[in-house]
């Protein structure tokens, strides 16, 4: 068959998908996608057809934790991690710059919108018994990534260095200082002392903008990669299967011998 | 891409074309650093090294060029002596050497044993000192100044006045501290004072006067490192903690609410008429009451974390303070 003459179409579209393909080349294998067509899979998978609204409170859980990422890194470029002068920080971040207050404002109440996401997550997870096999780990994940969003609140609690959150902060190291054995050490590694000071200021900034999100974005990743590699778990009312690539109900493939799913079981999950 | 062969890596060591083993290019690599060094700080260690250097370079020549020079090389003809153990068990198996073949250990494991363990002795030399940065400093030089709160005399016998300070001025606000200081007359010949550390042993907060602060006679004094405030006190009958509702009598003894002990106290001591507050402790109860307290002392504990009986178990060790 002779081969057509490309159109201009085609060359449009082969000029401006270019840079795509030469990303994707240089990071596929033989028989495995490479990065473009990792993301493609990604957000074009198929997902079992009766799904709901609540199965997006994941992602709406991740787009909460972004935001939270972006307003934090903006607002580190004006914080300034030190007794004489976080407060005044704050306030000038507040009142001051253009726009500090909807950044800031975002990255306080995202906060709390990020922690009741998760909550809605896991309560959806748990009705819809998508935390039992194949999905144990995930579910672990998913309350270690819980655990670190609160540990993650309640060292920015201190940031604005106010009474308030010199309280609470004091209030919150004493609890934890309460376990017991370790607890009157945990204590003190917290405060960076045997009372709350200017180390435990920056101490908790570091913790607050390095070590949690970092644990945090690794977390995630881990959770996403495992949700891909099982797949979307049905309603525990469905007929249909689940799984990376679900199949028809099973009344329809009934007396078939049908392969199991990558990396899954073959019952209905 | 070169295609992959499918041949032992090993093939060839032990073989004739290899040199022997040789020591003289350890000596002329020390004749070489030698002259380095001495090219920088001395003729007399560069002329050593140049003739370490020629001496172990024309040792190693002549080794090297012994099969070419139709020289005999070293037997290696006797028996092969039993290997130790491991060595044997690295071929245990593998292919059978033959009778009188030399069992070498296969480079590639030694290579990944070193590079293991190398990785990990380096991995720990650097990771423990920034563990050790990360958490010891909280645990040691904590150190706690002498304050020096004023003349006894400004303190007016069986009245708590309630006194602030900077714990260390230098990291400004954050140390501020509260103590509440009454002078109980004298115990014998010596003056007697009760100094209560105003932080709740429930879970921190500041504890308040049950009382009346007599704010118009607040009074400022500069002292050599501190500048403390004093605010004397009417009819105080004790503390309350806002924050959960502990509550305390005038020796810092628990009446109600969630506190675990009593009040914490500082050291004092009187030097020159003036009363210097040294580190805080913890008490359990105190009997009695002013000059006559009987005051059960124990170190520094974090609030909430009990000091006597059963409970006391569970914090056996205190951090250093």
């Amino acid at each position: 068959m002779a081969k057509s003459k490309p159109t201009r179409v085609d060359q449009v579209v082969y000029l401006l998908t270019y840079p795509l393909n030469w990303l994707e080349e240089r990071t596929s294998s033989p028989g495995h996608s490479g990065l473009i067509g990792g993301i493609k899979y990604f957000l074009f998978r198929k997902v079992p057809g009766d799904i709901s609204w609540g199965n997006t409170l994941g992602s709406a859980a991740l787009t909460a934790f972004i935001v939270q990422a972006v307003t934090g890194v903006i607002l580190a470029m004006y914080y300034k991690p030190d007794p004489n002068s976080a407060y005044e920080s704050i306030r000038h971040i507040t009142d001051d710059l253009w726009a500090g207050w909807l950044v800031r404002g975002m990255h306080r109440w995202g906060a709390s919108v990020f922690i009741i996401l998760l909550f809605l997550h896991m309560g959806r997870v748990f009705l819809y018994g998508a935390y039992k096999y194949p999905r144990e780990l995930n579910w672990i994940i998913g309350v270690l990534i819980l655990l670190l969003g609160m540990l993650e609140g309640f060292f920015g609690y201190l940031l604005p260095w106010d009474q308030t959150a010199y309280w609470a902060t004091v209030v919150g190291v004493n609890l934890q200082a309460t376990g017991p054995f370790v607890g009157p050490f945990l204590g003190d590694v917290l405060r960076g002392g045997a009372e709350i000071g200017p180390d435990t200021l920056a101490r908790f900034y570091s913790l607050h903008m390095l070590v949690i999100p970092g644990a945090l974005a690794a977390l995630i990743g881990l959770h996403l990669w495992l949700v891909v590699r099982i797949g979307v778990g049905s309603p525990p009312w469905s007929p249909l299967e689940s799984g990376p690539e679900p199949g028809p109900p099973p009344a329809e493939r009934k007396g078939l011998v049908t392969p199991a799913p990558r990396g899954a079981g073959v019952r209905r999950r | 891409m070169n295609p992959r062969r499918d041949v032992d890596p090993h093939e060839g060591q032990g073989t004739s074309h290899e040199p022997t083993p040789t020591i003289w290019p350890v000596g002329f690599a020390v004749g070489v650093a030698c002259i380095f060094v001495g090219l920088i700080i001395s003729k007399i260690v560069l002329v050593v090294g140049v003739v370490i250097a020629a001496i172990f370079g024309i040792l190693w020549i002549r080794d090297a060029t012994r099969p070419f020079r139709g020289a005999e090389a070293p037997s290696e003809t006797e028996a092969p002596k039993p290997l130790p153990p491991g060595r044997m068990a690295a071929h245990k198996d593998g292919p059978d050497p033959g009778e009188g073949a030399v069992v070498r250990f296969p480079r590639s494991k030694f290579l990944e044993a070193t590079t293991l363990g190398l990785g990990g002795l380096i991995g720990v030399i650097v990771t423990a000192p920034v563990l050790g940065f990360t958490i010891l400093p909280p645990f040691i030089k904590q150190g706690h100044p002498k304050i020096d709160v004023g003349a006894i005399d400004d303190y007016p016998e069986n009245k708590f006045v309630i006194a602030t300070f900077m714990l260390k001025p230098e990291d400004g606000e954050v140390s501020r501290r509260t103590a509440y200081i009454r002078n109980n007359g004298l115990l014998g010949e010596s003056p007697s004072f009760t100094v209560l550390s105003n932080r709740c042993v429930h879970l921190g907060c500041p504890v308040q006067v049950n009382g009346l602060p007599l704010a118009d006679e607040t009074k400022t004094e500069k002292t050599a490192t501190n500048t403390v405030t004093r605010i004397p006190t009417a009819a105080a009958a004790g503390f309350g903690c806002p924050c959960h509702g502990g509550q305390y009598d005038t020796e810092g003894n628990r009446t109600a609410g969630p506190p675990v002990r009593a009040l914490d106290r500082y050291e004092f001591e009187i030097v020159n008429g003036r009363l210097l507050l040294g580190k805080t402790f913890s008490v359990s109860e105190v009997d009695g009451t002013g000059a006559d307290a009987k005051i059960h002392t124990y170190p520094l504990a974090g609030p909430g974390q009990h000091v006597d009986g059963p409970e006391g178990w569970l914090y056996p060790v205190q951090p250093p303070r």
